[in-house]
């Protein structure tokens, strides 16, 4: 009876054990919808793709937590939210460089959070290597949120509920720096944009089909933009002068470099949900589209460093003006910036 | 029948056990010790004493150091034979402030007689630009630059009267890992074969590094402190690179 009895408290044991070693998918609620990381048909392999960093339910709501939690800030008073703005791309709409903290207006415009996780430079210099470690620069400059990781974690180890929030992201309630940057990536690398217009003319989805002037527009873009706005991100990752001035106030890619030749380029920008990222360009000197155009037509510098292909400007007429325009707004992807799942909630 | 009835019991939560824990355990047949790092601190033979000595570079300059920390890591070690065994996950971060930080500690290192070793003064090129890391590597040790990524290799800030910086600050931040400001530096020193470092499963020896400071400042080029307070990384970082990459490690001895 009593060897009956072991055999069975074994058996239940080793049934717990399978379920231990299972744990962590079982936990995900059925009804809960589960975070993926999708990568549109006509995008290549990303450069991130989470082999380090196991992307679950419970890591993305805690990256969306810290990402929307303005008490990370010196003062209390920014998130990273509050710069990178869902409505706006997640970029800061009517800002022509970043709002920090105490007021501070920063030196750059802010760049949309999209499609990050095929970025392998970030920030206009293209200083930070890796999209885990790019928080930290926001972190820690002085006119964005003005604070240290050091801070950042004694907050959260003392505040509900994150520690009970990490321990459903991590399995355990440690807090560090290295946690926090893979949480916050587990919702930054998710941000994919990749359901505009344009894409789903290009997948052949549904029957859509671009009007004639958005056609005329596709084809002058790709004649006379994308050496540079390259497909499918609308940006080659490349650095480089556009003429905004003859001597520039920012020394850009210089900085990080060290190399005079990099003196005032930045890195090309996405043209992904333009019509929502206003203003345009690295200090946000352009609050519309036409200006950008008029500058590409008439108003680009000779520039020490400019880039070759613009020696000429673009020139454009008015008609081709519009046409461009009216293909850049097919970049606009409503499904992204409508997504409930990346919202403040 | 019951015995196989309670050894099917048993066997089962064996299997699913090892199934749990198979990628991380492996059985090698090789004995693995331990052994130890002392670095000492010091500048110019005296003991590096933070905020309070006056010392002396090359120039005759005086100074005083706040802070000194420095990563040591990719530590390997050879056999007079010529067989290598690199450390894995070798990252060190020794900080003049924390005594701790001082005396590090390399776990299950096969035992043998080691007669040379070698070890990056600073942090290989791939991390520089990995995603987030713990432990030594954590930026929370103040020794990662956000804004352009990468590690500070070596941090030494203090003052001198010939300093032209605001209050007379030294402020040298060693780093940078493309050309062609690259400070990845490798040191390397052969052990005397006669007392080799000794690692066996019933000893565990102590290496004793003397540490100068004020290699930072001479070597190849002496620096003068009215000319050079302020690197952080670029060619003034290289220039300082230059001077340790031979100068600020020295073994002095085996504790076998």
């Amino acid at each position: 009876m009593l060897r009956k009895i072991t055999v069975i408290a074994v058996l239940l044991l080793s049934t717990a054990m399978m379920y231990a070693c299972s744990k962590n998918e079982d936990e995900i609620t059925p009804e809960e919808k589960k975070i993926t990381f999708s990568i549109p048909a006509n995008f290549p392999a990303p450069a991130y793709n989470f082999e380090d960093n196991k992307l679950t339910n419970a890591g993305f709501a805690l990256g969306k937590k810290l990402f929307y939690e303005a008490r990370l800030s010196a003062d209390k008073s920014v998130s990273c939210g509050s710069c990178h703005q869902q409505f706006a791309a997640f970029t800061q709409l009517d800002h022509k460089v970043s709002h920090g903290v105490n007021n501070c207006q920063g030196k750059r415009n802010t760049p949309p959070l999209v499609n990050l996780a095929w970025q392998k430079a970030f920030f206009w210099d293209g200083g930070v290597k890796n999209i885990e470690t790019s928080p930290l620069n926001a972190i820690t400059d002085a006119c964005e949120m003005g604070t240290d990781i050091e801070t950042i974690v004694a907050f959260l180890k003392s505040t509900a509920p994150y520690p009970d929030l990490f321990k459903q992201a991590f399995g355990s309630t440690e807090i560090n720096s290295q946690l926090i940057l893979k949480s916050i990536t587990q919702f930054t690398a998710v941000l994919v944009s990749g359901n505009s217009k344009y894409d789903k003319v290009t997948r052949k989805e549904g029957g859509i089909s671009f009007s004639a002037a958005e056609l005329a527009g596709y084809n002058l873009f790709k004649e006379k933009c994308s050496s540079c706005h390259a497909e499918p991100f609308f940006t080659d990752f490349s650095y480089r002068s556009n003429g905004l001035d003859l001597v520039s106030t920012d020394e850009g890619r210089s900085h990080i470099t060290g190399v005079s030749s990099d003196f005032g380029k930045f890195r090309v920008p996405t043209l992904r949900n333009i019509e929502y990222t206003s203003p345009y360009m690295h200090d946000g000197r352009f609050y519309s589209l036409d200006e950008v155009l008029e500058h590409y037509n008439s108003g680009v510098k000779s520039s020490a460093n400019l880039d070759p292909q613009l020696k000429n400007g673009i020139p454009l007429s008015s008609t081709e003006k519009e046409q461009i325009k009216a293909f850049l707004k097919t970049l606009t992807d409503n499904e992204f910036i409508k997504n409930t799942l990346y919202s403040e909630s | 029948m019951k015995l196989s009835q309670y050894l099917l019991a048993l066997v089962c939560p064996i299997i699913l056990l090892s199934s749990c824990k198979k990628s991380t355990e492996e059985v090698t047949p090789d004995a693995k010790s331990t052994f130890s790092i002392e670095f000492e601190n010091q500048v110019n033979g005296s003991p590096l004493v933070l905020n309070t000595t006056t010392y002396k570079n090359a120039k005759g300059e005086d100074f005083k150091i706040n802070i000194f920390k420095y990563y040591v890591s990719n530590i390997k070690l050879s056999k007079a034979d010529g067989t290598t065994y690199l450390i894995p996950e070798s990252y060190f971060l020794i900080d003049a402030s924390k005594a701790e930080s001082t005396n590090i500690t390399l776990k299950d290192v096969p035992t043998g007689d080691y007669t040379k070793i070698e070890y990056t003064i600073g942090v290989d090129y791939a991390r520089n630009f990995a995603g987030a890391q713990t432990g030594a590597l954590d930026p929370i040790n103040g020794m990662f630059w956000t804004w352009n990524s990468g590690y500070i290799f070596v941090k030494l800030e203090g003052t001198s009267p010939q300093s032209t910086d605001t209050g007379n600050k030294l402020t040298f931040h060693i780093g940078g890992v493309t050309d062609p400001n690259n400070t990845i530096r490798t040191f390397a020193t052969e052990i005397n074969s006669a007392n080799p470092l000794r690692v066996r499963t019933d000893g565990k020896p102590n290496m004793h590094f003397i540490v100068n400071a004020a290699a930072l400042f001479t070597g190849k080029t002496d620096i003068s402190f009215a000319s050079l307070n302020f690197t952080m990384g670029g060619a003034n970082s290289v220039i300082v690179a230059n001077n340790y990459t031979n100068g600020l490690f020295r073994l002095d001895h085996i504790h076998n």
